[in-house]
């Protein structure tokens, strides 16, 4: 009896200094000897236990910290199920290689079910982000320290304050320093220091400008000291008014870059309905089918030679070309070519075509969206002014461009172009002259087909790859075409960008749907006024 | 003379009754049931997914000896993401190949379009994917999320959670965003959120340009206060959208967006890496921790030839769907519609997420809702799971609805009873 007394009592002793032990550790941890329990705790918190928990990792100021938040941020922190340990894994086929977080030695691999993937949310993500960004601002590392800079400059906060004037004592590079000065006005305005201090830092941020200037001024508003109140609204309004001027700027960027889009689009259909009259409802499928010819490329090059990525783009440009084109003199040699002189015909003929060309694609690849990738010098954007300009659409706009006066000087200083001009000004006369008529109508169709072809390569940019890629752009080229003038290559440049500016500055305004709607009835308007549209062609084709 | 004319007519009966018994029995050995998806237009891309679905779980169902002792023999048809086509082919389904049920739609217009003629003809919808409620027909079954199975717990996530205060509501100019945002604003605003705080945009479908959209989103949300986009954006939009949020470098953990349209297919022509952390909620995800999801998932993509195929909410629904029609069938003992309407009122199947729906009296089912964050692989993590929901028809959000109940058992057997007055009827009958 005494003995079993004496058990139990030794059991719950046991208990009691295992207990110590386990709340112990952690505060052993704050006094910043060991932060290796503190992770460890990450494997069996909650979301809000896992906050606290980085906010103490946050507080050792131990940079080895940093490959494992930075993995935790990645969503590549696990931990063993048999024993709770944390660790960073990377997966090696079906298994994972584990490396200790700390030291980053090897620990071995453990297949996928040993391990369970320590989970993430925005807020988390977000305490990663100011956690990290303290511990590497005293990195040797220029780009290093400007990235920590950045990242507090975006997480306000009172208990960063002593970190980053630490670091600015130290910091000797200026743009580095200039932007630790902006973070530690952002993280000093919600925090107990001087008026003065406080008016200094809303000086700051007011220079700092842009939205995420007035965010943060913005978000103290509502607190901050009555007598603090002028100088913040001054330099609110003051962001507000810069920001106004380049609002516009951006909005005139928006609608050439929806421009650019349009003439992307249009510029086959400019060829095979502007020059040769042909009523092209299979134009968007040909746009359809240079973006999945896009994709194929991209396919084969990730299979086999991943190195090439970056240059898929440049890569698909000419098998787009050559099977968009290759399908066009297909088609007009095949369907067209008996329909000269029938529209109506032949809008059924090539309407069928596009259901055809559709129902295809859909066999073959299936009706879901293709995944296109963008290159990395496609991705992301960069900052002019408080504009900010997308990688993607700034090659588009340069991308556009450049077809179109390839376009242009191909029709106007090539022999092949003096005979497409010929055949559609008059064609019986340059058939006598030795002119091969016929030819020269495939070719040109094909020529089209070939440049919507390369349109599509652009488009899978930005754009989803499906079979119905092509149908979201046909009423759109022809928009353009017909309202910049059909047979005229300026025409539809012009017609384009003012068409794309047009719908920019009407979106805000009246939204996306009415303004649409807006600039489809301005153009039934105008052609009321100008059947022939902007610029007309003049002489004796148009009476033919 | 008038004998012999009753004579010939009733001999002419006979031989008709006869042919019409014939025909029944020809048809005995299988039971049929209708396929109602898009496999050409612009919503083949999520409608084809449902019916190679709906293949899949038929084949499995007559491997387990079918139905009632009979084989099921999947009828598919293709209404071409046509609204009108969808009625003149759901009436060709049950008028002349003779269904037990059909499984089919995507868009709410489509629904719309072939709610009267089950009624009509008094034949069985299964209806599996999420929409704006504020319906019940007799003769659907509502097997995907109403909003208050979707919608409003994601927004009370956000609200928790993220400690969102401003909202912007982007949608497609169509039914249901229009009518989730209308209940999502009154929602908001009963929980004292400004009108001020809450943006509405709305985009025509298909739309491909966002550089505005995501700018003024920007705009909106540097006015100090938490922002978050709930997002009703559907289709072939989304990609762009994305796309332009990526570029433009909104990250989930400045402004998060919670998508209802955005599954796993979807996310399949998408780079998910700048999207890592942007939301959705659904009442599935693939990444769902169950057995009964990763076998599903096995036989899926066996049952596809394709390792890369990925299973969605709505697949969920028609499974659900299915498997409760099934188990309504052999309680009933027949197909007969009104039979089967009465013996699935209360039928629980098992979910993918590894709990159980049941079949409730309004024709709308129970299930949990779970939020999900946008993996670089191209899943969801899940980071909310609720316990199961009751779908909701008539939201309690909106003035017009809020006293309606719908109860289609008897004696009640009423789509839109009216608790304050105490009368079957009002909007919606």
């Amino acid at each position: 009896m005494t003995r079993k007394i004496a058990f139990r009592l030794l059991q719950s002793l046991c208990i009691l200094l295992c207990l110590t032990c386990s709340f112990s550790a952690p505060s052993l941890a704050q006094s910043g000897s060991d932060p290796k329990p503190l992770i460890d705790a990450l494997a069996k918190a909650d979301f809000s236990e896992t906050e606290v928990l980085l906010g103490k990792l946050a507080a050792t100021g131990d940079t080895r910290l940093v490959p494992a938040l930075e993995a935790f941020n990645a969503g590549d922190l696990y931990f063993r199920k048999a024993d709770s340990l944390v660790f960073i894994g990377e997966a090696a086929g079906s298994s994972y290689e584990l490396i200790d977080p700390l030291t980053g030695a090897s620990a071995g691999q453990a297949p996928k079910n040993a391990v369970t993937k320590i989970k993430i949310n925005n807020t988390l993500r977000r305490a990663i982000r100011s956690a990290l960004g303290g511990l590497t601002l005293l990195s040797p590392d220029r780009s290093v320290r400007l990235q920590a800079a950045d990242a507090l400059l975006r997480s306000p906060s009172p208990e960063n304050l002593d970190l980053v004037e630490t670091a600015l004592a130290k910091e000797s590079d200026a743009e580095v320093k200039a932007r630790m000065e902006e973070a530690r006005a952002v993280s000093l305005l919600p925090s107990d220091r001087s008026l003065d201090e406080k008016r200094a830092a809303i000086q700051t941020i007011k220079s700092l400008g842009g939205r995420n200037a007035l965010g943060i001024l913005n978000t103290v508003a509502g607190t901050i000291d009555p007598s603090l109140k002028p100088d913040l609204d001054a330099a609110v309004s003051a962001i507000q008014s810069e920001q106004q001027l380049w609002d516009m700027a951006q909005n005139v960027w928006y609608g050439l870059s929806l421009g650019s889009v349009l003439l992307l689009a249009g510029i086959g259909l400019a060829i095979t309905f502007g020059v040769m009259g042909i009523i092209n409802m299979a134009h968007g499928e040909m746009v359809m089918l240079g973006a999945y010819s896009t994709f194929v490329v991209q396919d084969v090059i990730r299979d086999h030679m991943p190195s090439l990525f970056n240059w898929s783009l440049a890569i698909a440009l000419p098998v787009a070309f050559l099977v968009t084109g290759a399908v066009g003199f297909v088609i007009e040699r095949g369907i067209i070519r008996f329909l000269y002189g029938r529209p109506l015909e032949t809008l059924l003929a090539t309407w069928g075509v596009s259901l055809i060309l559709q129902q295809t694609i859909r066999s073959i690849f299936g009706p879901t969206n293709q995944e296109v990738g963008n290159p990395s010098w496609m991705s992301g954007s960069f900052p002019v002014g408080g504009m900010t300009i997308t990688w993607n659409r700034m090659w588009i706009i340069v991308f556009s461009l450049t077809i179109f006066f390839a376009l242009l000087a191909l029709m106007k200083k090539s022999s092949y172009g003096l005979s497409m001009r010929a055949v559609t000004q008059n064609r019986r006369m340059a058939s006598s002259m030795g002119i091969k008529t016929p030819w020269v109508d495939a070719l040109t169709f094909a020529l089209g087909s070939g440049i919507a072809g390369i349109a599509g390569v652009a488009l899978s940019q930005i754009d989803n790859v499906s079979p119905n890629l092509g149908q979201s752009y046909i009423i759109d080229s022809f928009m353009v075409v017909v309202f910049g003038g059909v047979g005229n290559l300026w025409g539809t440049l012009v017609g384009a960008l003012s068409l794309g500016v047009l719908n920019k500055f009407l979106e805000p305004s009246v939204g996306a749907v009415l303004g649409k709607i807006l600039v489809l009835v301005l153009i039934i308007l105008f052609i009321q006024k100008r059947p022939r549209g902007l610029f007309a062609l003049k002489g004796r084709a148009v009476e033919a | 003379m008038n004998f012999k004319a009753k004579l010939g007519g009733a001999l002419l009966a006979a031989v008709l009754s006869t042919t019409a018994l014939h025909g029944a029995f020809a048809a005995d050995d299988t039971i049929k049931i209708g396929v109602l998806h898009s496999l050409s237009g612009t919503m083949a891309i999520s409608e084809t997914t449902l019916k190679d679905v709906m293949l899949m779980l038929v084949d499995q169902q007559n491997k387990k000896g079918g139905v009632l002792g009979k084989k099921l023999e999947a009828v598919v048809v293709d209404p071409a993401s046509d609204w009108p086509l969808f009625a003149e082919k759901a009436r060709q389904l049950v008028s002349q190949d003779k269904v037990a049920a059909v499984f089919g739609c995507w868009t709410s217009s489509s629904r719309k379009s072939v709610l009267p003629v089950f009624e009509e003809l008094n034949s069985i919808l299964f209806y599996p994917v999420q929409y704006e409620g504020e319906e019940s027909s007799r003769n659907i079954f509502y097997t995907g999320a109403a909003p208050n199975q979707q919608a409003i717990p994601a927004v009370d996530y956000l609200a928790k959670e993220e400690g969102v205060k401003r909202w912007v509501l982007a949608g497609t100019d169509y039914v249901y965003p229009q009518t989730t945002n209308k209940i999502l604003k009154a929602y908001l605003m009963s929980k004292g959120v400004a009108e001020s705080d809450i943006m509405i945009n709305y985009t025509p479908f298909g739309h491909s340009d966002w550089q505005t959209i995501v700018s003024d989103i920007k705009k909106f949300g540097s006015a100090g206060k938490k922002t978050a986009v709930v997002s009703t954006i559907n289709g072939d939009a989304n990609v762009p959208f994305y796309k332009e949020l990526g570029n433009q470098g909104i990250k989930a953990e400045d402004i998060p967006v919670v998508a209802f349209s955005v599954g796993e297919e979807e996310l399949a022509g998408l780079d998910t890496k700048p999207l890592v952390g942007h939301l959705a909620a659904w009442n599935y995800f693939q990444s769902v921790d169950a057995d009964v999801n990763a076998e599903f998932i096995k036989e899926w993509k066996t049952f596809t030839k394709n390792e890369k195929r990925v299973t969605n909410d709505p697949m969920e629904a028609a499974y659900i769907g299915f498997n409760a029609w099934v188990k309504a069938v052999e309680a009933a003992g027949t197909t007969d519609t009104d039979k089967v309407l009465d013996s699935i009122i209360g039928v629980s199947v098992p979910n993918l997420s590894g709990g159980t729906s049941t079949v409730m009296p309004n024709h709308h089912i129970t299930k949990p809702v779970l939020i999900g964050e946008i993996q670089a692989d191209g899943q969801f993590e899940i980071v909310q799971e609720t316990p199961a929901v009751v779908g909701d028809e008539w939201s309690d959000y909106l003035p017009d609805s809020k006293n309606l109940i719908s109860d289609w058992r008897k004696p009640m057997s009423c789509g839109n009873f009216n608790v304050a007055s105490g009368k079957c009827g009002g909007k919606g009958s």
